[in-house]
């Protein structure tokens, strides 16, 4: 397989950012309220992606490695403020539900993790590459919530409404909303069950004795997280011996 | 002061800060496996975010907004000159705690450098500016939003504690159970949305 192929399936499938690395929840629980503001934040975190692991894999002889983590930050941040002020001026209606978490991208884990572990090692062609593939993951992965979500809390998908909706007024039968799933507890319940159906497969996988990829995020405490930042620190889990 | 009181409430319960605005999952999911290690990763949050809460509303109020620099017109550097100065805050304040308070820095130590990347600090300096907030409301708001984070994560490790002993199904051991515990959190949480 051709090596910039073999960096989007790899980011894409095998290191998936949100299902199997379990990378950037915070956006991932926070926006994926409808399958549109998922796809939106994911398009928008893989721009970012794109053009930081583009710029660090540029600079990459450049920068001193005692500074890395700043340099990062810096270059991280003013791509986020451009692409920030890009969404404001071109798709107001999706920077205005996105919000805040448009600027906290710039603490998103996978950009400082793919930064550090992918593009201060390796030449611009493959980092780019690196980063269409985790930041389309990461979008598959929040448009998948988006979809779940919005199909049982509003029975719309992208909008459309897919469930006829029933009305209590008229006595027509239809589908009831569950809304407690576009609310913020859906959001835990909805990645608690996907989460839940990785752990089976995996376990299925793991009795027929096949090897499957460990899950290495914040969910385990960061001292598996590749998140750079907390890089070489040792990081409470509560389970060191004392 | 009673405007205060509103904004301490509402951001520690009403809108909480992980259980509801999804800020700092990261420490939130990684670091509530003890009620110790949770109440001192709580504790270190607690005292950078008032901290950063209350620089960043002077360096935004007096450079980036100040029409004298530029016109007020830096306002667009706010999310670069925020990171770089949480970042080298909780270097300092590190140091500082190393230096000359080394039983607080034993206790809160370990917990500091990570509090980088938590999202919530970054969180409530951009909440702070976009409510245009006064820098006494932004202490007031940040500290508010640090206590609700600790109350959250708290909790939680008091019932992962406690959990420990349960018989969970496979497929729901480790994270799985640990998000259902949130949700359910989150929505005990609902209660206070009509507080204020």
């Amino acid at each position: 397989m051709n090596n910039c192929t073999e960096r989007l399936y790899n980011g894409i499938i095998k290191e998936n950012p949100t299902f199997v690395l379990m990378l950037g929840m915070c956006p991932t629980l926070a926006v994926t309220t409808s399958a549109i503001n998922g796809l939106g934040m994911g398009l928008s975190t893989t721009a970012v992606l794109v053009l930081s692991n583009l710029m660090i894999s540029l600079l990459r002889k450049i920068i001193p490695d005692s500074l890395r983590i700043p340099a990062f930050i810096v270059v991280v941040a003013s791509f986020v403020t451009m692409v920030q002020f890009l969404m404001e001026g071109f798709v107001p209606s999706l920077y205005a539900s996105l919000g805040i978490y448009i600027p906290l991208i710039v603490v998103n884990c996978i950009i400082l993790g793919r930064a550090e572990s992918y593009a201060s090692k390796n030449p611009p062609l493959l980092s780019i590459f690196d980063g269409i593939g985790m930041g389309l993951g990461f979008t598959v992965g929040l448009t998948a919530i988006g979809i779940v979500r919005e199909v049982i809390g509003a029975g719309k998908i992208f909008g459309f409404q897919l469930l006829p909706l029933a009305d209590t007024a008229t006595g027509k039968a239809g589908y009831v909303p569950v809304t407690i799933f576009i609310l913020a507890p859906g959001a835990f319940l909805v990645l608690a069950g996907l989460t839940a159906l990785q752990n089976k497969v995996k376990n299925n996988a793991k009795k027929k004795g096949k090897k499957v990829t460990e899950t290495v995020g914040c969910g385990e405490g960061c001292a598996s997280c590749t998140n750079s930042a907390c890089g070489g620190k040792i990081f409470p889990t509560g389970n060191e011996k004392e | 002061m009673g405007e205060l009181l509103i904004i301490a409430i509402g951001s520690a319960l009403v809108n909480n800060v992980v259980l509801s605005q999804f800020l700092g999952i990261c420490p939130f999911l990684g670091v509530s496996k003890k009620v110790e290690t949770a109440a001192g990763m709580g504790g270190a949050v607690v005292f950078v975010i008032t901290i950063a809460s209350f620089v960043s509303g002077i360096v935004y109020k007096f450079i980036l907004a100040n029409k004298a620099i530029m016109g007020g017109k830096l306002v667009y550097l706010q999310t670069i000159v925020f990171i770089l100065v949480i970042a080298c805050l909780v270097q300092f304040v590190e140091m500082f705690l190393k230096k000359s308070m080394p039983s607080l820095y034993q206790s809160l130590g370990v917990y500091l450098p990570l509090i980088t990347t938590n999202c919530a600090v970054l969180g409530v300096a951009l909440t702070n500016v976009q409510k245009e907030y006064t820098i006494l409301s932004g202490v007031v708001n940040g500290l508010g939003t640090s206590v609700g984070f600790l109350i959250a994560i708290v909790i939680l490790a008091g019932i992962r504690e406690k959990m420990e002993y349960n018989d969970i199904s496979e497929s729901f051991q480790g994270t799985p159970i640990v998000l259902i515990t949130a949700a359910l959190m989150a929505i005990a949480f609902f209660g206070f949305s009509g507080l204020i």
